[in-house]
């Protein structure tokens, strides 16, 4: 009896793809390609299997693409990427982006296995960092990015990496700020105890003691921990602005005098447990906002798209030049999937240029000989031989990101609540402590005083400060589980604003590319007439046909003619063609179909037709069912093939715009902008970036969040792409979360103030009214956060 | 009830030790990744001979 054999282990056994071949096999194990086979070999050979133990399937499929690391070896490139170098040793950090998991750490630590001259090699996971050291004499970098892209880790070695400026410094020393604001408040709370429940008569002079000692340690919390409070405030009164920071200063200011006075003059115990608390729960605050790190960089530009070498022929060799060392007049070679980095004119070779950075449209481009092609474009067939004609800095690309939306500074359009609140908030605070100073002063002077400062000390807006933190801290990290990650917690408020929605099409409201799909039976001869006709054309769509047919043996082409919008009539050997739409074949529109179709006819006979699939993205549906509450609009680089199909998600042909040019898409933002209206610009490409900026809210949609484009707002991957509704949603809860605590804080501060009027506010109430009031904020808005989470299913 | 001078110096000393102490290890980086050396410690030292051919 035969026995059926199954194949048993059909998925890679390097990084779980399936397999569809059984050729590549060793050890008994499966591989799905050449490439998971060949790092498989070397990590067995080295001995170093336990990758496998820690994780089913852990390396990341071989992209099988030639790509060149000469330039690594060139000494310019190499000092701007290396961090340290000399005689002996060198050190880089590299960022990989394919690092996921724990097999992925342990091989990467493990370097040195594979090469002795390789003395130390760290990862740091969330920022997808490997810091490398090795010995410069046996080692190049050349080969560790080669071995890196041997075992399935190519580093992203990017143009931004070489002109990254040195801002590394700007983070400050916020924790050791907290930690001094920390203890200090620890110490002073202690010291106060006695204060709060009273000293007995014979223990007096402890209160001169313990008094001295906490002015003592609001020295560091005032003029350490709380100073930056001050540099910010003076800055904004400077430029005639009220911000948050300018009745913090005051508060901490008077809080501070008010201490040194009656500890100096014996006659209280001051406010210095009150002054420390504020400034340490401040200083976490801000702490909790900058938190929002992600592991993704939003400060990418253009140029991280850009190639950092260029192979060069000079003197019939190839040579590897610095990017920024292209002049024109050089001959470049562009390999397959390689960007071309300045406007050329192609020399040798069969361009086909996928445009899809520039135009949105995302078939391939056929050029020929001679012709001038752009920058930005991405070769994605043989090798070709270009001509520059612009250097880099004046090509197409660099000409729209030097649009003036992008030099712009952009933290001016992201205004929040507590940015407009706060400036109302100072005068009212203001006004109310010289009123109560006012209403004193002609009766008893010392309580004016005690009055006016009391005021500046209990509506010191703690809760006002710390309230949008909190609560923009917790909606991001919801944000962040549901796979939309936003650039800071300003954009949540930006977001609950938007009322006008515009979305790109390629990439953005569809997935991936268009597959083709031959519907009717065509013979070797019909196939041969079509590719003819075909050929003669540069429509996208003939592209993909003649990529279909693999390219066989042209026919005679007599009487070609190609109709815009129509197709192609031509006679081929003899016989009548007819390709095209419905329209020219026949004669009338057919209804909507949920594909492209392109149909076939020969001297008559209709033979079926070429259906071109873009699948919309799951959810398009949802995102549509917006539009009672939101304008939606659609802004694609494409023709206008699938209108018919669109119209059924958006309202009417008002909102659609076909074949817009990356300048086009700016525009129309803009011209939305001054309707008055809010947008939120979704795309995906190079193409929408001007758009994304000019918008008031970018989101930039992808399936790779290591891969997105433009410098964005926010990145959405396309899976959460169905949660749009529920982010607009949650992001209005997030706001009105950020009202209501404002109602509380201000409850307390008017409890506070009744206090503070009357000239009363003992050390005792400020120091259990104010970090009270601080304690409720932060509890309701993280437990409010949540609570809208779950009820909008973000959670 | 003198002493408490001498108690509350020792206390504020040594508060200020351990101070010290955060910011040294603030400075020498070990807050940088807090994320890596968790998953790092769960890899095993492995025993398996290297394979030398």
């Amino acid at each position: 009896m035969a026995e059926t054999h199954t194949l048993v282990n059909t998925l890679c056994y390097h990084c779980g793809d399936e397999c569809q071949t059984t050729a590549y096999q060793k050890d008994d194990r499966q591989f799905c390609c050449q490439g998971c086979q060949s790092v498989y070999t070397i990590l067995s050979g080295a001995g170093m299997c336990s990758y496998y133990h820690y994780n089913d399937h852990p390396g990341t499929t071989r992209t099988r693409v030639d790509k060149r690391f000469d330039y690594l070896s060139n000494p310019e490139v190499m000092a701007e990427l290396l961090d340290y170098a000399d005689e002996r040793q060198q050190a880089i950090t590299l960022y990989i982006p394919h690092i996921h998991c724990s097999s992925c750490l342990w091989l990467l630590e493990q370097l040195n296995r594979f090469n002795p001259g390789i003395h130390y090699s760290r990862v740091d996971f969330l920022k997808k960092q490997l810091i490398v050291r090795y010995d410069a004499g046996k080692f190049t970098l050349q080969q560790l990015v080669e071995l890196l892209n041997d075992i399935g880790y190519e580093p992203l070695i990017s143009l931004q990496d070489i002109i990254k400026k040195q801002n590394k410094a700007s983070k400050g020393n916020l924790v050791q700020k907290i930690a001094v604001a920390g203890f200090c408040f620890g110490n002073v709370m202690l010291l106060s105890f006695p204060e709060y429940f009273g000293l007995s008569a014979f223990e007096q002079s402890f209160k001169y003691f313990f008094g001295w000692l906490n002015v003592l340690f609001s020295l560091p919390v005032v003029f350490y921990s709380g100073r930056g409070y001050f540099v910010s405030a003076w800055y904004n009164l400077k430029n005639k602005v009220l911000n948050i920071d300018f009745p913090l200063a005051l508060g901490i200011a008077v809080l501070f005098l008010r201490t040194v006075v009656e500890v100096a003059t014996n006659s209280g115990a001051g406010f210095a447990d009150t002054l420390c608390g504020l400034v340490f729960f401040l200083l976490v605050g801000k702490f909790v906002q900058q938190k929002t790190y992600h592991h993704i960089s939003f400060e990418r530009d253009y140029r991280s798209f850009f190639p950092v070498a260029v192979q060069v022929i000079a003197e019939g060799r190839e040579k590897a030049l610095p990017l920024s060392a292209i002049q024109t007049g050089h001959r470049i070679v562009i390999r397959h999937n390689e960007i071309i980095p300045a406007d050329a004119i192609l020399l040798k070779g069969e361009a086909l240029i996928d445009f899809s950075f520039v135009t949105g449209e995302a078939v391939p481009v056929n050029k020929t000989l001679g012709e001038i092609i752009y920058a930005g474009g991405r070769q994605t067939g043989e090798a070709i031989e270009l001509e520059v004609v612009k250097a880099v800095s004046q090509s197409y690309l660099t000409q729209l990101w030097n649009n003036e939306v992008f030099t712009r500074k952009q933290d001016n359009r992201m205004k929040t609540f507590s940015d407009r609140v706060s400036k109302y908030f100072t005068i009212v605070l203001i006004a109310v402590a010289m009123i109560s100073l006012a209403a004193w002063l002609p009766f008893d002077y010392r309580r004016g005083i005690d009055a006016f400062t009391a005021v500046l000390i209990v509506a010191c807006p703690c809760a006002l400060a710390l309230s949008t933190p909190f609560t923009m801290a917790a909606a991001l990290s919801i944000f962040d589980r549901n796979l939309f990650y936003l650039k800071n917690t300003a954009v949540v408020e930006q977001l609950a604003r938007i009322d006008t929605l515009v979305m790109d099409k390629t990439g953005t409201i569809t997935t991936g590319s268009k597959s083709i799909e031959l519907n009717g039976t065509l013979g070797p001869k019909h196939r041969r007439l079509i590719y003819s006709a075909c050929a003669n054309s540069i429509h996208p769509l003939s592209r993909m046909i003649c990529q279909y047919f693999g390219y066989p043996e042209k026919g005679n082409v007599t009487d070609y003619c190609e109709i815009a919008g129509e197709g192609i009539r031509a006679t081929v050997d003899g016989h009548r063609l007819l390709v095209g739409s419905s329209k020219l074949i026949f004669g009338q529109s057919q209804g909507e179909h949920l594909t492209t179709r392109v149909h076939l006819m020969i001297d008559g006979q209709y033979l079926g037709y070429f259906g071109f699939n873009h699948q919309y993205r799951e959810g398009l549906k949802q995102v549509a069912e917006l539009a009672d509450s939101y304008t939606l609009y659609l802004l694609s680089g494409d023709q206008d093939q699938e209108r018919g199909e669109l119209l059924a998600y958006f309202l009417d042909n008002e909102h659609l715009f076909f074949a817009q040019s990356p300048q086009q898409k700016l525009d129309r933002i803009e011209t939305l902008q001054q309707q008055g209206r809010q947008v939120m610009m979704l795309g995906d490409g190079l193409n929408d970036s001007g758009a994304l900026m000019q918008s008031e809210l970018g989101v930039a949609v992808t399936d790779d969040v290591n891969n997105f484009s433009p410098g964005s707002d926010a990145i959405l991957d396309g899976r959460s792409f169905a949660k749009i509704p529920a982010f607009l949603r949650f992001s209005k809860d997030a706001v009105n979360i950020i009202h209501c605590s404002f109602l509380i804080s201000l409850t307390y501060n008017l409890v506070g103030l009744s206090y503070a009027v009357s000239g009363n506010l003992s050390p005792l109430v400020a120091a259990v009214l104010m970090p009270l009031s601080t304690a409720t904020i932060i509890s309701f808005t993280t437990l409010a956060t949540h609570f809208m989470a779950k009820r909008r299913n973000l959670l | 009830m003198n002493i408490i001078y001498l108690l509350i110096g020792c206390s504020v000393l040594l508060a200020l030790i351990f101070l010290a102490a955060f910011f040294w290890a603030q400075r020498s980086g070990q807050h940088d990744d807090l994320y890596t050396p968790s998953i790092r410690i769960l890899l095993d030292d492995e025993n398996e001979p290297v394979n030398k051919k």
